[in-house]
């Protein structure tokens, strides 16, 4: 499922917002999203999961093609951990065979 | 800093967008519920700018009871896994916090 399909789903579900709502609506959560981790803020979302940010610590790389090595610096990089809810629906689904 | 909520993203869709509160609490919900009913599917979902939310599929695999150290296998299943996008790994590589998570 696409971001578009996504909104063409919860569009389909309601009457009262036009899809072009839906479609602003669902942009403007996933920003609101990419903003607060950007900044270091967690995201919690009963049930579904959470969104963190984990530490890589500086290391030195190299370039696959010359070898060369290379300073990383330190970064963080986004993690996702899902809920409970989610990982029963999700395996529960394997069990029904699709 | 307490962390992101349904309630912050709805008062955000109430603020910029004018929902009003009930409609910007069930647009959160249905944005998680419809992402949550499609990878319950077995169907990979896809948020360009911020990432996919895969699936996999596990196999079987020897455990241990860290408390009592048997041995107990781990059932095959599927799992979901987020493969953040490039342009949100950007945004996020930055972050110069004191407090890491």
């Amino acid at each position: 499922m696409t971001k578009s399909e996504l909104v063409e789903m919860i569009a389909s579900k309601q009457s009262q917002l036009s899809a072009k709502d839906v479609e602003l609506a669902v942009k403007t959560i996933i920003d609101h999203m990419s903003q607060s981790l950007a900044e270091g803020q967690r995201i919690e979302i009963r049930g579904f999961g959470s969104f963190s940010l984990h530490y890589r610590a500086p290391r030195v790389g190299r370039n696959p093609k010359t070898g060369e090595s290379v300073d990383l610096p330190e970064k963080y990089v986004p993690h996702f951990k899902p809920g409970k809810d989610l990982r029963e629906k999700v395996n529960d689904s394997m069990k029904a065979g699709y | 800093m307490t962390a992101l909520t349904k309630a912050d993203m709805a008062e955000r869709l109430y603020e910029e967008l004018g929902l009003n509160k009930r409609e910007a609490k069930e647009m959160v919900e249905a944005f998680f519920d419809e992402i949550s009913e499609a990878l319950s599917h077995n169907e990979q979902v896809k948020l360009s700018g911020f990432g996919n939310f895969d699936l996999r599929d596990k196999r079987q695999r020897p455990g241990r009871n860290p408390k009592t150290g048997e041995e107990i296998p781990i059932s095959a299943r599927r799992v979901v896994t987020f493969r953040p996008g490039q342009k949100l790994k950007q945004k996020v590589e930055t972050y110069a916090g004191t407090q890491p998570q």
